[in-house]
């Protein structure tokens, strides 16, 4: 007797928590090569899976065999020109001919590393892996203008178009069976009654009885047609509550300089920070703004294309990148319904006197505005008077501020970590 | 021919590479009669049908429905998928477990004639021999596989939510290394009986310890001399080879519930111990037949010209023996060596030539099917090719045995196909099938019970032949185990030739 079973419906994914045991026993090789992968790839290639390696030393299970060594016995087939007793040199590295281990190669490429694939979404997950964004909650203590409808049970009152047909019937039912409940029982008794005495001979029959019971079933019929199929006060109608929405959109200011210092891989290094904040913000907000703002000595909203790859020379004035900024804060994005976050890139190079300027616009006007304001300075050479008066900005805002220092394309990555490691005291459920 | 006559004779089961249920059904149904007639033994079947990907857990989990949940075969997945997806390898056409009723999974990418050759080799080949060769007979219980493989699952996870997947990885780490070794070659074991498992389970651990702490129990026994308890006291009385089960027996500081999932894989162990030995056998016997039901099918005229040749070029590339040369070698095929063994001893049943009638008086001119039959049931690997394998395949595969020696820069091409060759060939290739060749002697040979409780495993050694670089990492495995000191002795002809210790760790 045989059966056949159709299994193809059954989940296929029944290797995926012996997948998932193994990628966290492999976390750290992961996590190498993932950090290796954000470094080296191209920016544009950032988001999608990754090949993985891990050397087969690390991965091997041991067994207790045979090495190399000792006498050894094989035989092999396709012999063609041997006869007893030829004595054969070993071709060096001991392949098949000569590893005469009785151990005819069954595992065929037992050297090669061990490669595998993971999805773009875990390889995101392992380059943002204990990262958070901060001050998540800021905005849901702020006045909030968006709002969801929300189911809020069942209320009395209402618009025709919410009514609950279901439950207003319900309620009809229920209070026609009280209201008339009474009435019905009687009609019953007294139907039963009437025929009992219509039961008995039409010349014996008590007609003075039948009249008056013939009245009272009368009137008690009209009784239970006067109780109203639907009343009023059975009708019941669905409730919705305005629920504030938490904004889930967010607004990314990236501002960088563009004067003449400013080589082409600083901006590279530049652009990969700025392509690493935005994965990671895509990852939390349903919805992302990007602002490109460019400066020299003025500055000037761009199209990404320009940020990136016009070039320009003259001075440096941060400020002027700045002012426009809150400029288009106030403009276009205001800071209750966005949340806002900046990552300014430069090589530290401003007018001296600017930079007290470019203190006293962030303390003033933006930094109570933004989630979060990140700066990194580009620049393998010492530090300006930028970085000294925004790290006056740092120690005075330490949860809204925050800056590094990079010199290579290395760095990107674990300063980006740095930057947004989840702070002990923030609740982890975000 | 007559109208009536062509049209009878294509009364073909189907035509076209397109399979359905009712097809399959079909063909089962017919390849089942023909199965019948030749007297094949096996147990009922259960045929599902499944997709790539799920093809790919079954490969994971070792072709089992279900399994405990285990990093190693999520490495395996790994390996599997990446293999696929690059296109270097092909997925087997089938998987078959030896269970009652016999499950076997057929891909629903493959055409008609593939599911019928899988029908034919799985449900009748290998199936057959599950029901029939001895060794499985002994060593596995094929209706309890499941339950046990339920209750194992249940049991690991129910652990894993006590102690913690960490300490449970740990344990079965260790235990995985140790699987091959794991096994009781000699003794028949206690079938497998998930139920009595379940039921037993706690009894079971409530004893085990006791059994452990009479072991290492301190507080002298009067009334006895110093001799005899010096006599008793030297433990093991005998080596041990099992040496999972002397660790779930013996370990002095195991928890219960280490002890249980020691049991389970040695049980693994246990179970897959016949199919290691009995690859050309089991491989051969599957492909004998469907070749020969297919053909059956063919003869019958159930199917037409386009299928029996397809299934030939199928068939022919399954058991296809690249030379030693070839860069497509990997060793010798088991499907080849098999079904070249099983077709030529029907061929030495039927036409048997002046060489046979010398080399195999008793089974020339016999009834094929009872001599197959009685090879299939009683042989193992290493005694079927000891016994069956003529010199006419040896001429045919061009066998030739060496001998290498690391000292020596030369190999030494020790016999080959000929007259002088064939009986020492024969045995050398026999010998190549013996696990115990395969892998190395190591057994439990003493404890220090009185001191550090430190143990000694002995290896003795085979041809001279060292042990692999993994040892000392397996011994890491075997004391976290044991909790004490171990080290392996390897023995050699002359005495102690090296020793091999783990550096204290934890």
């Amino acid at each position: 007797m045989s059966y056949i079973i159709d299994r193809r419906l059954n989940g296929k994914h029944k290797s995926s928590v012996n997948r998932q045991r193994f990628l966290r026993r492999y976390r750290e090789h992961i996590r190498k090569a993932v950090e290796e992968a954000v470094n080296e790839r191209s920016i544009k290639d950032l988001d999608r899976g990754e090949k993985i390696t891990i050397p087969q030393k690390d991965i091997h299970e041991p067994t207790f065999g045979h090495g190399q060594g000792g006498t050894g016995s094989i035989v092999h087939p396709g012999n063609k020109e041997f006869s007893t007793g030829d004595r054969i040199p070993k071709p060096r590295g001991g392949a098949a001919g000569g590893s005469g281990n009785g151990d005819a190669s069954d595992s065929g490429e037992g050297e090669d590393d061990f490669v595998f694939q993971i999805s773009q979404e875990e390889f995101l997950d392992y380059v943002f892996e204990d990262l958070a964004l901060p001050n998540l909650l800021k905005k849901e203590l702020k006045e909030i203008k968006e709002y969801s409808l929300k189911h809020a049970g069942i209320v009395s009152d209402g618009t025709p178009s919410k009514l609950n047909i279901v439950r207003s019937m319900r309620n009809a039912y229920a209070r026609r069976m009280v209201m008339n409940g009474g009435a019905r029982r009687e009609l019953k008794e007294v139907e039963a009654e009437m025929a009992r005495l219509m039961a008995v001979d039409f010349a014996l029959r008590d007609s003075a009885k039948v009249t008056a019971l013939e009245e009272q079933i009368e009137m008690l019929k009209q009784k239970i047609d006067r109780t109203p199929f639907l009343d009023t006060y059975d009708l019941r109608y669905n409730h919705h509550i305005k629920e504030p929405k938490p904004s889930s959109q967010a607004v990314m200011f990236c501002v960088m300089d563009v004067s003449g210092s400013m080589t082409q891989e600083t901006k590279n290094i530049a652009k990969r920070f700025f392509i690493l904040l935005y994965l990671f913000l895509r990852r939390n907000y349903e919805k992302i703004d990007v602002v490109f703002i460019r400066h020299h000595t003025s500055a000037k909203e761009v199209s990404e294309e320009e940020f990136f790859y016009s070039r320009e020379t003259g001075g440096t004035i941060v400020s002027s990148a700045l002012t426009l900024m809150d400029k288009i804060i106030a403009d276009r994005y205001p800071s209750d319904a966005w949340n806002i976050y900046t990552a300014q890139a430069s090589d530290g190079d401003n007018w001296d006197d600017d930079s007290t300027t470019c203190r006293k616009i962030l303390e003033d006007n933006i930094i109570d505005k933004v989630q979060y304001f990140t700066y990194i300075e580009i620049t393998p050479r010492e530090h300006q008077s930028l970085w000294y008066a925004y790290e006056q900005v740092q120690s005075a805002h330490p949860k809204y501020f925050s800056m590094r220092h990079i010199t290579e394309v290395g760095d990107i990555y674990p300063v980006f970590r740095d930057l947004f490691q989840r702070r002990q005291n923030e609740s982890s459920g975000q | 021919m007559s109208q009536a006559a062509s049209k009878a004779k294509r009364q073909y089961l189907s035509e076209g590479p397109e399979w359905s249920f009712e097809l399959i059904q079909k063909y089962e149904q017919e390849i089942d009669k023909i199965a019948k007639e030749f007297g094949l033994d096996t147990y009922p079947n259960q045929i599902e049908i499944i997709s790539s990907e799920q093809m790919m857990d079954a490969y994971a989990s070792v072709g089992m429905p279900l399994g405990y949940h285990h990093w190693s075969y999520g490495k395996q997945f790994l390996e599997v998928e990446q293999n696929y997806k690059r296109g270097r390898m092909g997925l087997a056409y089938e998987i078959v477990i030896n269970s009652s009723p016999c499950i076997a999974y057929l891909m629903e990418e493959n055409n008609m004639m593939m599911q019928a050759l899988v029908i034919s080799h799985a449900c009748y080949g290998h199936n057959s021999f599950f029901k029939g060769n001895y060794l499985f007979k002994t060593w596995t219980d094929a209706s309890a596989i499941i339950d046990y493989l339920v209750f194992a699952k249940k049991y690991v996870q129910e652990c894993e939510e006590k102690y913690g997947i960490e300490e449970v990885e740990l344990t079965l780490d260790s235990c995985h290394a140790l699987m091959n070794f794991g096994v009781d070659r000699y003794k028949r074991p206690v079938p497998l009986s998930a139920e009595e498992e379940r039921s037993r389970q706690e009894e079971r651990e409530q004893a085990l310890q006791q059994q452990v702490n009479d072991l290492w129990r301190t507080i002298p026994v009067l009334g006895k001399d110093e001799e005899s308890i010096r006599k008793e006291r030297i433990f093991p009385s005998e080596p041990q080879e099992n040496l999972l089960y002397f660790l779930e027996k013996h370990a002095p500081l195991l928890r219960p519930w280490q002890r249980e999932l020691i049991r389970i894989v040695r049980k693994m162990a246990q179970y897959f111990y016949p199919q290691r030995q009995t690859q050309v056998m089991n491989e051969g016997w599957a492909s004998f037949w469907h070749y020969t039901l297919m053909n059956a099918l063919y003869d019958k005229g159930l199917v037409n010209d386009g299928f029996i040749l397809e299934f030939l070029q199928s068939h022919t590339s399954v058991v296809y023996q690249p030379g030693f040369d070839s860069p497509y070698y990997s060793g010798i095929n088991p499907y080849a060596l098999g079904f070249a063994m099983y077709s030529d001893i029907k061929r030495m049943c039927e036409h048997p030539t002046e060489e046979d009638r010398r080399w195999f008086p008793d089974i020339v001119g016999k009834n094929w099917l009872e001599v197959l039959d009685f090879a299939m049931r009683n042989f193992k690997d290493e005694s079927f090719i000891l016994q069956y394998l003529s010199p006419k395949l040896m001429r045919e595969f061009r066998f030739f045995g060496m001998e290498n020696d690391v000292l020596d820069p030369f190999v030494e091409i020790k016999e080959i196909h000929n007259d002088e060759g064939y009986q020492k060939l024969r045995e050398r290739l026999s010998q190549q099938y013996n696990l115990s060749y395969r892998e190395p002697n190591i057994q439990v040979q003493k404890v220090n019970i009185n001191e550090d409780r430190s143990l000694v495993l002995r290896h003795i050694m085979d041809g001279d032949r060292p042990l692999n670089e993994d040892t000392v990492e397996v011994m890491k495995h075997f004391r976290r185990l044991w909790g004490f000191e171990v080290r392996l002795e390897s023995w050699g002809k002359d005495g102690l030739v090296q020793t091999y210790t783990c550096a204290q760790e934890e």
